[in-house]
This record gives C-alpha cells, sequence and structure tokens, in this order.
C-alpha cells in the first residue's frame, strides 16, 4: 500500500517534470519551425501539469494523514497525537512538502493560463509557456533530486538510518514508532492559512512576469502585457498582503513578544517582494494612460519575480543562520544560481529593447497624478533597499571575513564576525518613508493626470486639509505631548479625509446629475469604476492598518514583575491579580502551565485571563501563548514568563499595552475588499469586446 | 521533677518561638522583597540584545533557558554595580558582535550607516534629473488642457466602456 502511495507520488512528480521540460523543448521547436502545431502541444503539457502534480499531493496527504512513518516526510512533520487537520497542514510544514505545494499551486496557475484565451496575443503564448514551466521546472527538479517529501527511512546494514527512494543495497525499511510531530510554532490557524496565502502571491506573480518577458522578446511593448495581467498583478498583491498580514497576527499570537512585526530576516523576505508589487501596481497605470515608465514597470516586475525566489531563497538554503550552512545545504548554490540566471537573462532582455521602451508623452508638472506616483515608487525601492541591506549585511560581514584572514592588515575591517540588525534599525531607517507615503496617500487621489497646479491642488485639497486638521487639534487639546505621533495622526486624518471626500464628491456629482438617491450612486459609482474606488478602499484599509501601527510602535507600554498568589501588577490603567496556576499534561503530548489573573481596569474586574506556557515533549520547544483583553481601543497583553515549580506560589508575568492594535486587523479586512471589488473579474466582458471590436473597426477603415 | 520541668520549659519556648517565628516566615514567602535590579531593569538592557543561538528573538522576550540565564546574569552584574554599557561590553567580548542589536559603528559596519541615505539621495537625484529631462515648457504642449479632480472620471478606458454600455441599450 505504502508502496503504492510512494510510487505513483512520486511518478507523478517525475511525469510533470518531463512534461515542464518538453514544455519548453515544444515552445522553442515550434517558435524556430514557425508552428501553431507544436506551440499547442507545449500548452497542453503546460495544462498537464496541474492534474499531475495533484496526484502527489493527494497520494503525500494520504502518507501523512495514515501515519507511514517510513516516509522520512512524514515522520519529520507529524506524529500520532496530531489531528487530522494539522497532518493535512503538514504537507507546508517542512522543506520537501514545502517545494512540492509550491509546486503544485504554480502548477495551478500554469493550467489556469493555459486555459485563457489566447486568440488575441498568439505571439506571446511559447514565451509565457517557457517562462512558466522554467519557474515550474526548476522548483520540481529540486524537489525531486534534492527535498524529495518520499523518500523512504531505511535502515542500512551498518545501523545508520539513511533516507533514500530505493531500498539502498542490503538495507532494511524502518518504521519509527512515531513522528517527531509539527514544530509546535506551527500549529496555529495563521500559521495553517499563512504559507499558502504567501506561496499563492509569490506564484501569481510568475504570470505578470512571463508575460513582461514575453512582450519584451516577442518586441511588443505596448501596454498590452499589463491589461492581460492586470488582473494577476491585483490578485498575486492580494496574497502577498494576505499573506504579511497572516503572519503579523500568528507572530502576535503565537510568538509571544508582545509584538507583530520584528523585522526578522524571513519577514523581510516576505516583505520584499511586496515593497516593489505595490509601486508596480500603480506605476503600470502611468503606462497604460500616459505610455510613459515603460522600462521602470519592466524593472519592477523583474525585480518582484526575482525578490519572490530570492525570499524563497534566504528562508530554504539556511543562508540566514549561517554562510557554512547555506554551503552545506543541497538547494542552496542552486538558489543562487537560478536567481543569477533569470536576473541576468532578463536585464539583458530589456536592454536589448531599452530604445524601443521609450516615453511616449511628456511629464508636464511636479503636481501631476505621474508625478506623485513618481515619488510613491521612489519611497517604497528607499524602504527595499533599506531593508535588503538590512537582511544582507549579516551575510557580507561573515562571508568577508576571508579577506581579513588573507590580509591581516584589513582583518579589523574584515572581521568575519556576524552581526545582528535589530528591529529599531529598520524602524529609524523606513520610518520617515513611510510617513511620506502617507501623505501621498492624501495628496495623489486629488492630483490629475498630466497637468495639475499647485493652485489646482490646492483648491481640491483645502476642504479635507481643514477637515483633517480637526484631528491634531483635538488630541493636543487632550494633552498629547508625542509630536511625532500628533504628526502621523495627521496624516491619518488626511487620507481618510480625502479618501471620503472623494467618494462624496463622485457620488454627489452623479446624485445631482441623476437625480437619484446619493447612496445608490455611491454604490453605482463604485461599480462603474471599481479599479479606482477599490483602490481608495485599499488605501482606507492601508491608513486604518497605519492606526494601529502607530498606536503600538509610539504608545505601547510594557512592565514585568514576579508576584504571589493574590497579588497585583499595574500597568497604566490596567492592573492584574494571580489567581492560580496549574501543570498538567495533555494527550497531544504537550505539558501545559495556565495561569489565571483577574483583570482590572481602573479598579474594575473587566475579566480573566489564562497565559500559558506549552511545553512540547516531542520537540523539546517551549511556546508562549498570550492571554489576551482586546477592545477596539487597546489589547492588554499578558505573558506568562516564568512561576515556582510545584507549590506554584509565585510567577512572573509580562504586560504589555497595546493601544490602538486592533486597527491593524480591521484595516486588513477592509484592504482584502478594497482589492476584491478591484480585481474582481469584469461582469462587462460583452462590453469590452464590443468596444475591442469598435477600435478594431475604427482602426480598419 | 526539676529536670522534667525544665525540659518543658525548653519545650514551651521553642514551640513559642517556632509558632510565633512561623506567621513571620510565611509574610516573608509572601513578600519576598523584588529582587534587585527589578525585571524591567534588566530587560531595559536585554531589548537591545539578541544571544547567539536563539536567532532574531530579542533577549529580554526569550523563553530559552539559556536566556533566562543570561538575563541572571545582567542582574547579577547590575546588583555588582556594572553600568549598562560594561555589562553590554562583557557579552561582545565573550560573544563577539552579534550579541548586540545594532552593529557597533566601525570598520564595515560603517556601511549599513551611510549606504540608506546615500542610496535614498542617488535615487531622488536620478529622479530629479529624470523628471527634469522628461519635462517640456507647457506651452509646446498640445494636450495640455488641464483637466481637474477626480470625480469627472478621466479614465478613457472607463468612459469607453461606458459609452458602449449605452450603445448597446
Amino acid at each position: 500500500m505504502v508502496d503504492t502511495l510512494v510510487n505513483f507520488g512520486f511518478g507523478a512528480m517525475v511525469l510533470t517534470f518531463l512534461a515542464a521540460l518538453y514544455g519548453i523543448g515544444a515552445s522553442l521547436y515550434g517558435h524556430v519551425q514557425k508552428d501553431d502545431r507544436w506551440q499547442e502541444s507545449a500548452r497542453n503539457a503546460m495544462l498537464l501539469t496541474f492534474p499531475l502534480l495533484t496526484i502527489s499531493v493527494v497520494m503525500i496527504v494520504t502518507l501523512l494523514l495514515q501515519n507511514h512513518f517510513d516516509v522520512a516526510y512524514v515522520a519529520q512533520v507529524t506524529s500520532r497525537s496530531m489531528p487530522a487537520y494539522l497532518k493535512v497542514t503538514a504537507l507546508w510544514g517542512g522543506q520537501p512538502g514545502s517545494l512540492l505545494f509550491w509546486s503544485w499551486l504554480m502548477a495551478l496557475f500554469a493550467s489556469m493560463v493555459a486555459l485563457r484565451n489566447w486568440s488575441r496575443d498568439r505571439e506571446f503564448l511559447p514565451w509565457v509557456t517557457i517562462v512558466i514551466l522554467t519557474t515550474l521546472g526548476f522548483f520540481l527538479l529540486l524537489g525531486i533530486f534534492f527535498e524529495n517529501p518520499f523518500f523512504r527511512l531505511w535502515l542500512a546494514p551498518s545501523g545508520e538510518v539513511v533516507e533514500a527512494l530505493f531500498r539502498p543495497a542490503g538495507a532494511t525499511l524502518f518504521t519509527p514508532q512515531d513522528g517527531q510531530g509539527l514544530n509546535p510554532l506551527l500549529r496555529h490557524p495563521g500559521m495553517i492559512i499563512h504559507p499558502p496565502m504567501q506561496y499563492l502571491g509569490f506564484v501569481s506573480f510568475v504570470v505578470p512576469y512571463a508575460f513582461a518577458i514575453a512582450a519584451l522578446i516577442t518586441g511588443r511593448t505596448d501596454a498590452r502585457w499589463i491589461r492581460i495581467t492586470r488582473s494577476w498583478t491585483l490578485w498575486a498583491w492580494l496574497f502577498l498582503s494576505l499573506g504579511l498580514v497572516l503572519g503579523m497576527r500568528w507572530a502576535y499570537d503565537v510568538l509571544g513578544w508582545g509584538g507583530y512585526w520584528g523585522w526578522d530576516p524571513v519577514e523581510n523576505a516576505a516583505l520584499m517582494p511586496w515593497l516593489t508589487a505595490t509601486p508596480f501596481l500603480h506605476s503600470v497605470m502611468i503606462q497604460e494612460k500616459r505610455g510613459q515608465l515603460k522600462r521602470w514597470n519592466m524593472l519592477l516586475v523583474i525585480l518582484t519575480y526575482d525578490l519572490m525566489i530570492f525570499g524563497t531563497f534566504l528562508v530554504r538554503s539556511g543562508v540566514l543562520s549561517s554562510v557554512h550552512s547555506f554551503a552545506q545545504s543541497a538547494i542552496g548554490p542552486f538558489f543562487f544560481g537560478f536567481i543569477v540566471l533569470t536576473f541576468g537573462v532578463s536585464i539583458y532582455l530589456l536592454t536589448r529593447r531599452w530604445d524601443e521602451l521609450h516615453t511616449e508623452t511628456q511629464m508636464t508638472s511636479w503636481f501631476s497624478r505621474e508625478a506623485t506616483f513618481l515619488l510613491n515608487n521612489l519611497f517604497f525601492i528607499a524602504i527595499l533597499v533599506i531593508v535588503f541591506i538590512g537582511v544582507v549585511f549579516p551575510i557580507v560581514t561573515e562571508a568577508t571575513g576571508f579577506i581579513g584572514e588573507a590580509f591581516p592588515s584589513l582583518s579589523n575591517v574584515f572581521n568575519g564576525q556576524k552581526v545582528t540588525v535589530g528591529a529599531e534599525w529598520y524602524e529609524r531607517n523606513t520610518g520617515p518613508f513611510w510617513a511620506a507615503l502617507l501623505f501621498l496617500m492624501g495628496v495623489c487621489p486629488l492630483t490629475a493626470w498630466r497637468i495639475s497646479t499647485m493652485k489646482t491642488l490646492g483648491r481640491n485639497l483645502w476642504k479635507p486639509t481643514a477637515l483633517s486638521v480637526l484631528v491634531p487639534v483635538v488630541l493636543v487639546i487632550n494633552g498629547m505631548d508625542n509630536w511625532l505621533a500628533v504628526f502621523a495622526f495627521w496624516l491619518t486624518a488626511l487620507v481618510i479625509a480625502v479618501t471620503a471626500y472623494e467618494f462624496y464628491k463622485g457620488a454627489a456629482a452623479r446624485s445631482r446629475r441623476t437625480g437619484k438617491n446619493f447612496l445608490i450612486e455611491l454604490v453605482l459609482l463604485v461599480g462603474r469604476n471599481r479599479r479606482r474606488y477599490g483602490g481608495y478602499m485599499i488605501h482606507f484599509g492601508v491608513v486604518l492598518m497605519a492606526l494601529g501601527v502607530i498606536g503600538i510602535e509610539m504608545f505601547q507600554t510594557e512592565t514585568q514583575a514576579t508576584i504571589g498568589l493574590g497579588e497585583q501588577i499595574v500597568l497604566d490603567d490596567y492592573s492584574i491579580t494571580y489567581d492560580s496556576l496549574a501543570e498538567f499534561d495533555t494527550n497531544d503530548n504537550r505539558n501545559v502551565a495556565r495561569a489565571v489573573v483577574s483583570v482590572y481596569q481602573d479598579g474594575d474586574k473587566v475579566g480573566e485571563l489564562y497565559p500559558r506556557r506549552d511545553f512540547f515533549y516531542e520537540s523539546r520547544q517551549p511556546m508562549t501563548i498570550p492571554g489576551l483583553h482586546s477592545t477596539l481601543q487597546e489589547d492588554f497583553y499578558v505573558l506568562l514568563v516564568d512561576w515556582q515549580p510545584i507549590s506554584t506560589q509565585r510567577a512572573t508575568f509580562k504586560l504589555y499595552h497595546n493601544p490602538l492594535v486592533n486597527w491593524l486587523w480591521i484595516g486588513s479586512y477592509v484592504l482584502i475588499f478594497g482589492t476584491m471589488v478591484a480585481a474582481w473579474p469584469e461582469k462587462e466582458t460583452e462590453a469590452v469586446k464590443a468596444v475591442a471590436r469598435e477600435a478594431r473597426a475604427a482602426a480598419s477603415r | 521533677m526539676r529536670k522534667t520541668t525544665r525540659w518543658l520549659l525548653a519545650v514551651a519556648i521553642g514551640l513559642s518561638v517556632v509558632l510565633l517565628g512561623m506567621p513571620q516566615i510565611a509574610q516573608a514567602q509572601g513578600e519576598v522583597p523584588e529582587p534587585t535590579p527589578s525585571d524591567n531593569e534588566v530587560n531595559a538592557i536585554a531589548k537591545e540584545m539578541f544571544c547567539p543561538v536563539c536567532e532574531n528573538i530579542p533577549l529580554d522576550v526569550c523563553g530559552t533557558q539559556a536566556c533566562e540565564q543570561w538575563r541572571e546574569q545582567i542582574r547579577e552584574k547590575l546588583a555588582e554595580g556594572w553600568t549598562e554599557e560594561e555589562i553590554r561590553d562583557y557579552f561582545v567580548q565573550l560573544y563577539g558582535d552579534r550579541v548586540l542589536s545594532e552593529p557597533p559603528r566601525r570598520g564595515l559596519n560603517w556601511l549599513i550607516y551611510i549606504l540608506p541615505p546615500l542610496a535614498f539621495l542617488a535615487g531622488a537625484y536620478v529622479l530629479y534629473t529624470g523628471f527634469r529631462s522628461w519635462r517640456r515648457p507647457l506651452e509646446q504642449t498640445p494636450d495640455a488642457a488641464p483637466i481637474h479632480g477626480a470625480a469627472e472620471e478621466q479614465d478613457e478606458y472607463v468612459s469607453r466602456l461606458e459609452e458602449a454600455l449605452k450603445k448597446r441599450k
């Protein structure tokens, strides 16, 4: 039975790999021979990848569910005591499974692309096929030859346990009594959805990249590739954003340090593609409307693709823990080679078309929409550069140690010491740019394309600005003396006012014209201009998230103390008393220490919290789960740090007061909704076709 | 008899000492004075430090035993009157620069403080010169009629679409 599952799963993986290779070859051959049939055949190969890899995924999930611990991956990420849903999610709980899962999602997108209607962009087909299948093929290569989830455990005659697909000479199958179980940190709802979202974001960005490369190769350098990939890009961006937000929520709930974002290299790896994808979403609009920034858009989509591979490389190759573990990892050098290759080829293609990608129109004003978009791009890229430096620098200091060794006179500079780049450095360096982006979000929607003067911009801006100034005034009157915070709150107020004003102005104008109800017109307005108003909704979501960030970054307070039963710790207007603590074992192999504390706000009891420490016997790993008293205004976050064993007379608690943090999560819902409004497939496909037909008729006339 | 009395007396005194002492002991257990220095003082220093094993988890919030011991060490040193800087230097000497949350400003590390502003200035300069070269005097632009604000959609694509929709009705 196990043999069949393993053989089918592995066989399907190999077949997919072969299909990818065939597709690449057939596309090239078809292109050279100018034979559509070969290209059609390559397209069919691309279509086949998803059903084939689905077989592999079904097989590995079955193995995971049925506790077949003689399969190395199953023994590594599951254990008998784990519930079934966790066994399914263990598919992305370890390296080999992650690679297969990644490939599977990539194959899903490959098949979807194969199914689209190609009649209008036939010339893109071979190149899109090649780019997508090369990416897929690369990940399958890693999955088949290096990190294979179907490898079995064998007991060699020497007594050593080895991982291999086929029986080594003289070896017998080795079946451990139980598996090691999923990393406890991954047993959280956020972590169950976070990786799929992150991966979906990554793989769906391959599609715009593939079309961009196809446009570069074919020389069709108009905005067609952008139009085709518009909704792919938006969905990809939504998935990337969701992946980030879910990761934040997971960190907040599980890692137990009172925050949501630690500027950890793994977090940064996921953030970097987002930092190029977001300006890309904006600057493609300039190309569509004004024919400008063609080169820049190409560069952004190439960067996003390679940053996504780079992110996967950082997380998967071990380069972060040390340069040495990277050199030892089987896949690290492969990844690095793939990034260099794809980036090099892309940049070469871009320079080949450099002159054709000239700007069609001129920039006319510093206050135009396109100028503010350019600034937006500058700030995003500035943040990207900072994050990139922060992530790469420790690797550089460690890796350049050899220079100091070779030239002792330089050993002071190149000492080979690994350094740490902590959160504060990132916050100090990126902070001004985030603020500048908030300001742009306030100004940009009121600028006009092509021409906007100080005067026209001022005319549009003064009403919402006047309204937004009320916020800092009220804050100062109420005694807020943190001027940076007052400024930040004013920025958020400005964005909210401008965004609301935009909706109001549009709907009021329609309502005056048609005489219909304002609210109905508001809905119609959004429905008719979904991309634009969906975009504003996203702005609205982002600014709510910014409120949460400002709250926790600027006003977080914390304290830690050890108290006896019945004693109290005070933090701001909150306090807790230590009521009791129980230590017990659970049937899923955990030892749980769970404290009961009463929470008082201004002296009134507002509830009980149960901060706890789980200790996982299998992985010998502790996990701190906070107790959370959550309101729209703030979170009161209690961690159990330590306790007196057995007597439990005394315990140490760490308390955090996180103002406004829930707006971070509320804002993310608005952001999701806004993106879906903007990205939902157009119903008016008929109308679009009619426009296209008209345009063609006009052209032929 | 006298012997017994003396013995009883001794027991009584002993017992009363024990009984009298017990609440005090109990009280002492309930009110062990806060360890000096306090957790908050220790955390203030630990916040800026990382142990070399637990990657990317600041020392003040790391739950492993090793990190707990480091925090105890900080507490001991603080009690002995060490300054924050002395404590940090002590850990740097033992474990290297990586225990600090920011690289010390010397040698190659200067790059990380100089590069971000330099890169931004370079980007801003490129944008500025680029923008100037793209820009043309207004009177030379034939299509330079100002288009105001937002409500009346200037998106040609959408307006064409809406026109097409109207025609179809």
